[in-house]
């Protein structure tokens, strides 16, 4: 059984009835075989049609999901002979964001991402995700290690942000943050970016600043929290659902602003209810903007990456 | 302007005058909420007499105490686009630019001019914190690559002055794409080998610190100023327990490494200036170049210090060598 969301409760019902009856005995009146598929059609239905319609605050939840796939599940999976390689080389080694050499559809590469972790032991070996300055500093050398080997980068972005801390702060989380952008933009070598969850703020940003950006349907991407936004602006972290709507950080909307290049569609009920048919569509996707990228020369990606950005917020939504 | 503005608010407006002009004599500071007198404040470059808090500044202000003579022209910064997403918080965004445009007399947070400093001209991008806490949009990021672009035009040193709470929240990722975008931008400063400084100032934070106002050549803060990444609120909520003392603030920044300095506001122009020249002339001054009075009887017959000897480098550059 998977976690259900708050606005899945419909869903959920018939789920547990349908587990009902398919723990009864067959010696009732009615055909249970019957009953249960005609239920399961219903629930099937139901599915699809809320997911049709996602609310942005119910992308949020949905983005957020515990049982989304995970960088580790993607490299599990994608690459070939994962390498994580560990540290800064400055101060210490970041769990919040792994990077390692592998081979992703026979091209040796440097894949980088969050890590969220999948249970509470992992959740808080990885920091939940959110990393400290080492974690984009080891970002950062591993980029420019690729670059001197010539290899792509995949970076796969999934953060509620940066780690709000005070040893963060004394060690240059802005700092770390920025030099990470600089590096993105800089590298001479293809540079793609998949957001699979959550793509929040500086601590996205900073391993995002891509040739292409890919987005999962249900994933969210914006430079605050909904419900921080909505404490700031609004002055009450109960309006969230509103700052959701209003901050535009939905794949869709995302696509129409020109900030993402691709949307990858989840399997029906998000990507938390078929992890191998997600991660399959997102290393389709990757497969087919890498081949795009792989043979340019380094100097005109990097100018071209720079463009795109220069280009960027000249138009609104319509 | 239509009527409202033309006959209804004149009339408020002198009818709150009168009330509000004692009380724009004196200033409060924030610091040591001492009063003090307004002529005395802007003479100390609106710095507290009593305690020494550097109070915000506007960035008319900041560039009339830095730039030579208080002489400095603005430059035109591009057009935009307006509210790209149609915010509407407890207010339409359009509301809050009305407000702060109507406030500040700016068409958003960020002031770009030119003039000279210490003789050298310098571009220089202003951050106006009242306008809607100094936060970047694209307008503001826009204004940002102008500057950068100006500044390789005129191959002048760009000097930054953020005063920023961050992002603009009401552009949504438009304005977080202007952390890279800002990045951009000064990396064409310094790949056309010109000196990037950063005076950071209070408040330098979020977005804004976790882009450009970082990735200065030169890094000076202004005494007190809070610079930092995340607010220290979202950092006392998240590890639950006092912050250390002086916690973000520019002393403590440089206690950790992460600025080069400390300035008082009133030896900023005089640091800048000195900091300009080292980076701008690189090579000894004519005054140390081992010739004999009977070698160079020019430089026998003039000043032995020879204090105008950048200068005259500068008109004929293959003067000493
Ligand atoms: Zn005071």
């Amino acid at each position: 059984m998977p976690t259900f969301l708050d606005f899945e409760k419909p869903i959920a019902e018939l789920e547990g009835k349908i587990e009902e009856l398919r723990h009864l005995d067959g010696d009732g009146e009615i055909n249970i075989a019957d009953e249960v598929s005609k239920l399961q059609t219903k629930a099937d239905r139901l599915l699809r049609q809320t997911y049709a319609k996602l609310t942005p605050w119910q992308r949020v939840q949905v983005a957020r999901h515990p049982d989304r796939p995970h960088f580790l599940d993607y490299a599990d999976v994608l690459i070939e002979n994962f390498t994580p390689l560990a540290g800064d080389r400055f101060f210490a080694e970041d769990n919040a964001i792994i990077g390692g050499l592998g081979r992703f559809c026979g091209y040796s590469a440097m894949v980088i991402g969050h890590e969220k972790g999948k249970d509470t032991e992992t959740r808080l070996h990885h920091n939940f995700g959110m990393a400290r300055p080492e974690g984009y500093r080891k970002a950062r050398r591993l980029m420019r290690l690729a670059e001197r080997f010539g290899l792509p980068i995949i970076t796969l972005v999934d953060t509620a942000g940066a780690y709000p801390g005070v040893g963060a702060e004394e060690r240059g989380q802005a700092e770390a943050i920025a030099r990470s952008i600089e590096v993105c933009l800089d590298v001479r070598v293809p540079l793609i970016s998949v957001i699979i969850g959550e793509g929040g703020s500086g601590g996205a940003i900073a391993l995002a600043a891509a040739d292409r950006v890919i987005m999962l349907e249900h994933a969210i991407y914006s430079v605050i929290s909904p419900e921080g936004c909505a404490s700031i602006l609004w002055r009450n972290g109960e309006e969230a659902i509103g700052a959701a709507e209003a901050l535009k950080l939905t794949a869709p909307d995302l696509l129409e602003l020109g900030i993402i290049d691709k949307v990858v569609a989840e399997p029906v009920g998000g990507a938390q209810r078929n992890k191998e048919a997600t991660i399959a569509a997102v290393g389709e996707a990757l497969e087919k903007v890498l081949r795009e990228i792989i043979g340019v020369e380094g100097g005109v990606l990097r100018a071209r990456r720079r463009e795109r950005f220069l280009e960027m917020g000249k138009k609104g939504l319509g | 302007m239509n009527w409202l503005t033309n006959f209804v608010r004149p009339k408020i407006r002198a009818l709150v005058r009168k009330e509000d002009v004692p009380e724009n004599l004196w200033n409060k500071c924030p610091g040591c909420e001492e009063m003090i007198f307004h002529r005395e404040l802007a003479a100390n470059l609106y710095v507290c007499t009593h305690c020494g808090h550097h109070l915000r500044i506007s960035a008319e202000q900041r560039l009339k105490m830095t730039m030579d003579d208080g002489e400095y022209q603005c430059i035109e910064l591009p057009e935009t686009i307006v509210d790209p997403l149609k915010f509407r918080d407890r207010k339409r965004y359009t509301d809050r630019l009305k407000e702060a445009h109507n406030l500040t007399d700016m068409q958003d947070a960020l002031v770009v001019a030119h003039g000279k400093l210490g003789g050298i001209g310098v571009v220089m991008a202003v951050f106006d914190f009242r306008f809607l806490g100094g936060s970047m949009g694209i307008a503001v990021g826009e204004g940002f690559i102008a500057a950068a672009r100006l500044a390789v035009l005129q191959k002048a040193p760009l000097l930054v002055f953020p005063s920023s709470g961050g992002a603009r929240m009401q552009e949504g990722v438009l304005s977080l794409m202007q952390m890279p975008r800002t990045t951009i931008a000064v990396d064409e400063v310094k790949e056309a080998g010109l000196p990037y400084i950063v005076v950071l100032t209070d408040p330098t934070t979020g977005g804004v610190t976790a882009s450009f106002a970082m990735l200065g050549d030169i890094a000076i803060g202004e005494p007190g100023a809070i610079i930092g990444f995340a607010g220290a609120r979202v950092i006392g909520d998240t590890i639950r327990e006092k912050l250390p003392e002086g916690f973000q603030r520019a002393e403590y920044l440089l206690e950790h490494g992460m600025i080069d300095m400390v300035v008082p506001r009133k030896e900023l122009r005089d640091t800048l200036i000195r900091i300009l020249g080292l980076l701008r002339n690189p090579t000894p001054a004519a005054e140390i170049v081992p010739l004999t009075p009977s070698e160079a009887p020019h430089l026998a017959a003039g000043n032995p210090k020879n204090k105008n000897a950048g200068k005259k480098r500068e008109e004929n550059p293959t003067a000493d060598e």
